[in-house]
């Protein structure tokens, strides 16, 4: 079966997609880190990284509604997390209601807690889209292992990548197979049939790995990973991190001196 | 130095108890095309992972002179290309090139000598331009032959393959042996697939509950039916 993978749009042609990975990777790590740490009552230094963060997506040519779709993944942890805040925080009253029995009030601190979590974490969301739709997500896994980040954890990610549509379809054919002999019964029965589903899911793929690693081994694998390197620094990765990063020092400015 | 491969009375069982080889006495010859079948369960593979010293019974198997031994693993391992039955476990990494390229590298082959063999390979298989793929998105068919460029890319000496013909369409499988056929190498191959067998191999054993059951040119042995249908190779009518 076909899957759109992670990275479905690191075919196109782009500045943005051209980057060395390591660029990409470590640019992204400091907006995120920028936008965490600055205060949100500066609210024109979230305008220029809204604007900066915008432009970026706008060079990549990555489909609007995309982004827009991707960067939903947020909504749940803001439901979840922060909706309930402005109910509960202490301050200044914005407004009560009365709602049969209760008397619900939401304070200005509470709002801007909120507005300061969905903010942040949009912003954040949209850089880690722009990072992986755009690299590859094996060029990404080579960038990440020039930057030192550990091999088993390279290798980790890079098998994920690789099993977690295998397991998938295996999950969907399991399911196939279930629902042509299912013919109804208690809802204990299926959650029963779900519970031996996973388990089977597990053993299986346990016995995979097995079979990987004797694979590797008959291919002279040792113990150690080794790999080619493959990746260099290109001319247009000093032009964008030195005006990436001319952005954001004067967008630390600007929230200093405001 | 004419013998590929010296197997002498070797038993095996497996951790749990289950008896997996019994008294194997086996001499491939080097240039030589061996079919190794039987039904399922009767140990083919069992035998295979004992050509790379993947597992190791009783009795020293010998390739190319060489015993399997823990000092000679590295070398052995280069020397015997293992494809395994499911392409699906063969084909690890994120892309075909670092699939291909996975042996070489482990046998620390300067990064040009590495790219070379991966070019090589992936031709000799008919699968130039696939470097990049993902191994994810190709047809069984596909994987099949990307997963015999990645023993291709060690050279080695003897290739063994396990059931190359599963799962294939005719089409397919017909490409398959006639790529298997241009490769001039010794050639251990399990399989049920009797017209694999045929189209590929002049010498054939029957493997049964983990025993050498009988012997001899494959023409002899594939007509032999009352032999075949003891063993549960052909219909029993």
């Amino acid at each position: 079966m076909k899957h759109s993978f992670i990275d479905q749009y690191s075919g196109l042609d782009s500045f943005i997609h051209k980057l060395d990975p390591r660029t990409k990777f470590i640019t992204s790590i400091v907006f995120i880190v920028l936008v965490v740490l600055t205060p949100i009552r500066n609210w024109h230094v979230f305008v220029i990284y809204f604007c900066l963060i915008v432009t970026c997506l706008a060079i990549s040519k990555l489909p609007l509604l995309y982004v827009l779709k991707r960067s939903l993944v947020i909504v749940p942890f803001v439901l979840v997390i922060a909706v309930f805040i402005p109910f509960f925080k202490q301050g200044e009253i914005a407004g009560s209601y009365n709602i049969w029995l209760w008397q619900v009030s939401v304070t200005y601190d509470g709002l801007l807690i909120l507005a300061n979590v969905v903010t942040k974490a949009w912003l954040c969301i949209f850089s880690l889209i722009l990072l992986s739709a755009t690299t590859n997500f094996t060029n990404l896994l080579r960038g990440l292992q020039q930057l030192r980040m550990p091999k088993v954890i390279v290798l980790i990610l890079s098998f994920m990548y690789r099993y977690i549509f295998v397991l998938t379809d295996e999950v969907m054919r399991m399911r196939q197979a279930r629902d042509s002999r299912d013919f109804g019964g208690g809802r204990l029965r299926q959650v029963k049939t779900i519970g031996h589903m996973i388990g089977t899911l597990f053993i299986r793929s346990y016995e995979r790995g097995e079979r990987i690693y004797t694979a590797m081994l008959a291919r002279g694998f040792d113990g150690e990973i080794r790999s080619l390197r493959q990746l260099s620094f290109k001319r247009a990765d000093a032009y964008f991190s030195v005006v990436f990063g001319l952005v954001l020092i004067s967008s630390a400015i600007i929230s200093w001196y405001l | 130095m004419d013998r590929a491969v010296e197997i002498e009375n070797l038993s095996f069982s497996y951790p749990d108890g289950q008896q997996g080889l019994k008294h194997i006495n086996l001499v491939v010859n080097i240039g030589e095309n061996l079919a190794v079948i039987g039904p399922n369960g009767a140990g083919k593979s069992t035998l295979l992972l004992h050509l790379n010293g993947i597992l190791r019974g009783n009795s020293i198997v010998k390739i190319f002179g060489l015993p399997v031994e823990e000092k000679n693993l590295k070398e052995i391992r280069r020397k015997v290309g293992l494809v395994f039955q499911e392409p699906e476990d063969q084909l690890f990494s994120p892309t075909v090139f670092d699939d291909v390229a996975f042996g070489p590298i482990n046998m620390g082959y300067s990064e040009s000598e590495v790219r070379q063999r991966v070019t090589e390979a992936l031709k000799s298989v008919r699968m130039t331009g696939y470097e990049q793929r993902s191994p994810h998105h190709l047809s069984i068919g596909e994987k099949k032959r990307i997963a015999i460029a990645t023993v291709l890319s060690m050279s080695p000496e003897l290739l063994v393959l396990d059931e190359p013909s599963s799962n294939l369409d005719p089409r397919s499988k017909w490409s398959l042996i006639g790529l298997l056929r241009q490769l001039p190498k010794t050639k251990i191959v399990a399989a049920h697939d009797l017209e694999l067998v045929k189209a590929l191999c002049q010498r054939t054993i029957i493997l049964d509950k983990g025993e050498i059951v009988a012997e001899g040119t494959t023409e002899k042995i594939l007509n032999d039916i009352s032999l075949l249908k003891a063993h549960g190779l052909a219909p029993d009518l």
